[in-house]
């Protein structure tokens, strides 16, 4: 079946078997690799992307499901004057190491802020809750968010 | 101590950094190695048996076969012919230890559930997986052993012609009489034994392969996501019967290890054997049910351990005796994995006499391999509770039991009674640091003030000091410890035309970020940029020689090795200034870059004067080979010590068993550092994993052999919501070991908090006549020990 989404600002689509997830199509059919895969039971929030401007683990949808929709990909961020300031704050605070579970977590983290207002440090651990670091311990992440929010 | 054993003056060594690394992998530039996109792959899927123990029948693949998309199934049976051996287990410890064979594809015997039976070949990933649902097999399921004890009793053997589960037995006593007089003579004689559970590393990124082969000159890529793309190179070759120069090696972007990647696994061989039948890249990604099932896991031992000591408390002898669960077969290392803990079960203190024994076994479970600390955290969980229980002995507070046995620092380096050189060391501080970080007085008058009112939620606080050897490994004493390989690594450094900087290390990085940490040792020396350093690493192609990384090894030996190969280049751009200022290399100073005449500051040629020179090589000294580069292989002459002290503080709710971690300090001792928020970020994550196994996670097998935790939502690896801020300090030790006076970091923090967590725990509920609880202390554990102890019910 033919999937159209608008994807970091730009209409894509491909034809794809009904049964395929919206993360297999980012990354095998329209090559965005960005998106990580890090489990099989949407525990691990790894694929987290934007849908209309609120995070989902990309694992847990159809493609399907997103035909029409505004998706937003960690390749999506960045801009020609730099990185995201979620970015940058994940850089200046060395809330990554190996970096798989980033672009899910940065993901995470830019629907978070733009959610709330107001974040403490509990209502960031609670935030993001869905997505799983096995790298930083998570004390970084915390202080980049909380850095990016303000 | 800092500043005379720090030979770092260039003002970057020592300072935080921010990541080289970090822009590729915050926008999704990285390239994992699901990423590669590889024209005309073939995927792959495995049929893993559902039993942990069953006769292989017949299987049947004609519904696969019918299955849109799927090109081949193979069996164990149909390949075992493509390869020449068996997977490899480099660590055979004892001479007659049992080693079954354990083929990439399972032949008439599966021996764990996840144990691959036959592969699917297929044009798609879906398609790879669909045919695997049409492939039936007729197993005869058989009777499995889940047990430690159960498997030493030989009750049932699981592999026939090795005739018995038991591996090996190995023993370390270099004092039989000294050991028996000590426990004869003791005042206390402490004797606890305690169960680490079976862990699953599980890094974010599962791992994957790709095999490209080159069908018609017979060279072949193999893209996977391990630690060791050196050494799998030398056992992927002749595992697989190529001649090994033919085979290159990558690591891509890799998502995480924590030892799980340090082995030689049945997919990449399985991917290398069918890419050379098809003649097209053949490619695999595990799923997470996989990851817990067939990557290996870690811990999975139970323990004895006996402390002698005197009226005062003082250890006057240490006796520990293991039994290790190496699972249905031995991977690459495991078998050494209780050695890395067996000469540190004495802990940091100073102890005449030591005994060490263990017994390993196989089970029909998942095999067991090296996960971060890799025996070291045994050791110190075993030691650092049984401290525990010697303070109540003896009647004094856990902070004094370890200030009366700590290594004095006047006796550094130290002989232990294992027979290790201890290098350095100074224990004490961290002990009084991290107390004061956690306000530990304040916290023992709050749990008194609780206890007199009756509160239902317990505070307690827990005491782990640890030493740890790390720095793999003086070549000759894995020798003899009976280690397959060596212990050195390799780096090679080169100055462009341009004085761009091009290293290469033989270590692998896989998220500490060693492209900026060796940027910033080689800036630091040659008084260039850190950023006009590049940092190739993880592809034999480009970087030959290596030994990898595990065992916190890269920044002591590989990044020793380093130092010294930007020394060696210095020399050589030394005599080449010298030619130019047509003075003595004696004479010249090297400082910020430049080299200068002594006493004559006009005379100087920079050095991007002399690595244009060493190129361009129309005025070279007599004799002089052109161009600035150097390569130095390192084999350091002992392990490093690391030390430290962690204190953890956690409420537990005597009617739910909860356990909450409140405060968390950690001061650790590593030497001089090279870029301490690296350093702190290192000891962050370990920490939690420490924290982990002592409070969430454990890979929960049932009496079949069946894993009941084999995905995320049932394994419980935390989320920041269970996490806390964690107060760290640190001091400076340097090591003599190396002339960098670095120690590792990578396992500290996960091999001191483990016992921190569980010593808090304990401590809560002591007043209870609680002594132990298991791990992981879930609150249904707690719970149970409560009800056993008497408490509310």
């Amino acid at each position: 079946m033919e999937v159209s989404v608008i994807v970091n600002g730009t209409g894509r689509s491909a034809d794809v078997e009904p049964r395929t997830l919206l993360v297999h199509y980012l990354r095998d059919d329209l090559g965005l690799t960005g998106t990580n895969i890090g489990c099989d039971t949407s525990s691990c929030g790894a694929c987290t992307v934007l849908v209309d401007g609120r995070s989902a683990k990309s694992c847990t949808l159809l493609a399907a499901q997103a035909d029409g929709a505004e998706v937003t990909t960690i390749e999506g961020l960045a801009t020609a004057d730099g990185l995201h300031p979620m970015q940058q704050a994940f850089h200046e605070c060395h809330a990554l190491q190996c970096g798989y579970c980033t672009p899910g977590m940065v993901m995470a983290a830019v629907s978070l802020v733009d959610e709330y207002d107001d974040l403490d440090a509990a209502g960031v651990r609670a935030g993001l809750e869905g997505n799983l670091c096995r790298c930083t311990g998570y004390q970084n992440i915390v202080r980049a968010v909380l850095a990016a929010s303000e | 101590m800092t500043d005379t054993m720090n030979p770092f003056t260039g003002g970057i060594v020592g300072t935080p950094r921010l990541r080289k690394e970090d822009p590729a992998l915050l926008t999704g530039e990285s390239r994992f190695i699901d990423d590669l996109h590889l024209h005309g792959a073939l995927w792959i899927a495995l049929v893993r048996s559902p039993h942990a123990h069953a006769r292989i029948g017949a299987i049947d693949a004609s519904a696969a076969l019918a299955t849109d998309g799927v090109v081949a199934v193979h069996t164990g049976a149909d390949l075992e012919g493509d390869w020449a051996g068996p997977l490899p287990c480099a660590w055979p410890v004892t001479d007659d230890m049992k080693n079954p064979a354990h083929l990439p594809l399972a032949v008439g015997k599966a021996n764990f559930a996840g144990d691959a039976v036959a592969v699917v070949v297929a044009t798609s990933r879906y398609a790879a997986a669909d045919g695997v649902e049409g492939v039936v097999v007729d197993y005869e399921p058989l009777e499995a052993v889940v047990d430690v004890r159960d498997a030493a009793s030989d009750r049932l053997v699981i592999h026939e012609d090795c005739g018995t589960n038991i591996a090996y037995d190995w023993e370390l006593t270099p004092d039989p009489d000294g050991v028996a007089a000590a426990f004869e003579g003791a005042v206390h004689h402490v004797t606890e034994t305690y169960v680490h559970q079976r862990l699953i590393p599980a890094p974010m990124e599962p791992r994957g392969v790709a095999a490209v082969p080159a069908p018609h000159n017979g060279d072949m890529t193999l893209y996977s996501s391990t630690q060791i793309p050196h050494v799998l190179k030398v056992m992927g070759a002749l595992t697989l019967g190529m001649p090994e120069q033919k085979l290159r090696v990558v690591a891509p972007s890799v998502g995480g290890g924590f030892g799980c990647k340090l082995n030689v696994y049945a997919e990449e061989l399985v991917c290398m054997a069918l890419a050379n039948r098809h003649g097209v890249p053949v490619r695999w990604t595990e799923s997470r049910t996989e990851g817990a099932t067939a990557t290996i896991q870690g811990r999975a031992q139970r323990q004895t351990i006996e402390l002698a000591a005197d009226a005062d408390g003082k250890l006057t002898g240490v006796r520990a005796t293991l039994l290790a669960d190496m699972g249905a077969y031995l991977q690459l290392v495991a078998p050494g994995v209780p050695l890395l803990g067996a000469f540190l079960y004495h802990g940091l203190y100073d102890v005449p006499v030591y005994s060490f024994t263990c017994r390993s076994v196989f089970t029909n479970l998942t095999p067991t391999d090296a996960y971060r600390g890799a025996g070291r955290p045994e050791a110190t969980y075993a030691i650092e509770r049984a401290m525990d229980s010697l303070a109540v002995a003896v009647g004094v507070g856990q902070d004094e039991i370890r200030s009366r046995n700590f290594i004095p620092t006047e006796k550094f380096p130290y002989d232990s009674p294992a027979g290790l050189i201890f290098d350095s060391g100074n224990y004490q501080p961290t002990l009084d640091r991290a107390k004061e970080l956690v306000g530990w007085d304040g916290r023992r008058a709050e749990q008194a003030e609780r206890r007199a009112a009756g509160s239902t939620m317990h505070l307690g606080l827990g005491i782990s000091s640890y030493v740890e050897m790390c720095g793999l490994a003086p070549s000759r004493t894995l020798a003899a410890l009976n280690y397959g390989a060596g212990g050195w690594e390799s780096a090679t450094v080169r100055i462009l035309p341009t004085c761009k900087v091009q290293v290469v290390t033989g270590s692998t990085p896989h998220g500490q970020g060693h492209e900026t940490s060796w940027s910033m040792i080689v800036a630091d020396q040659l008084g260039v940029d850190p950023d006009d350093v590049e940092v190739l690493h993880s592809d034999t192609a480009i970087s030959p020689l290596g030994m990898d990384t595990y065992g916190s090894r890269s920044l002591s030996v590989g990044g020793t090795a380093l130092w010294m190969a930007t020394e060696k280049v210095i020399e050589k751009a030394r005599a080449i200034a010298a030619h130019m200022l047509e003075a003595n290399s004696d004479d010249l100073e090297f400082a910020g870059g430049t080299f200068t005449v002594k006493g004559s500051p006009d005379k100087e040629v920079p050095l991007a004067g002399v690595a244009f020179g060493a190129f361009t090589a129309h005025d070279l000294p007599d004799g002089m080979e052109p161009n600035l580069e150097a390569q130095v292989t390192w084999d350091p002459g002992n392990f490093v010590f690391p030390f430290g002290t962690h204190i953890a503080v956690v409420e537990v709710d005597e009617e739910t068993g909860a356990v909450e971690l409140v405060d968390y300090a950690a001061v650790d001792d590593c030497g001089n550092q090279i870029n301490p928020m690296i350093v702190e970020g290192q000891l962050h994550g370990g920490i939690v994993q420490g924290v982990a196994q002592a409070l969430w996670e454990e890979a929960i097998y049932d009496a079949d052999g069946q894993l009941r935790s084999a995905n995320l939502a049932d394994y419980l690896v935390p989320s920041a919501a269970e996490c806390i801020d964690m107060k760290l300090d640190h001091t400076v030790t340097p090591s003599p070991t190396n002339p960098m006076g670095v120690k590792g970091i990578g396992e500290a923090g996960t091999i001191a908090s483990t016992p921190a967590v569980m010593n808090a725990v304990v401590d809560a509920l002591r007043p209870m006549g609680i002594t132990d609880v298991r791990m992981p202390a879930s609150p249904m554990t707690v719970r149970r020990a409560i009800e056993a102890a008497g408490g509310t019910s």
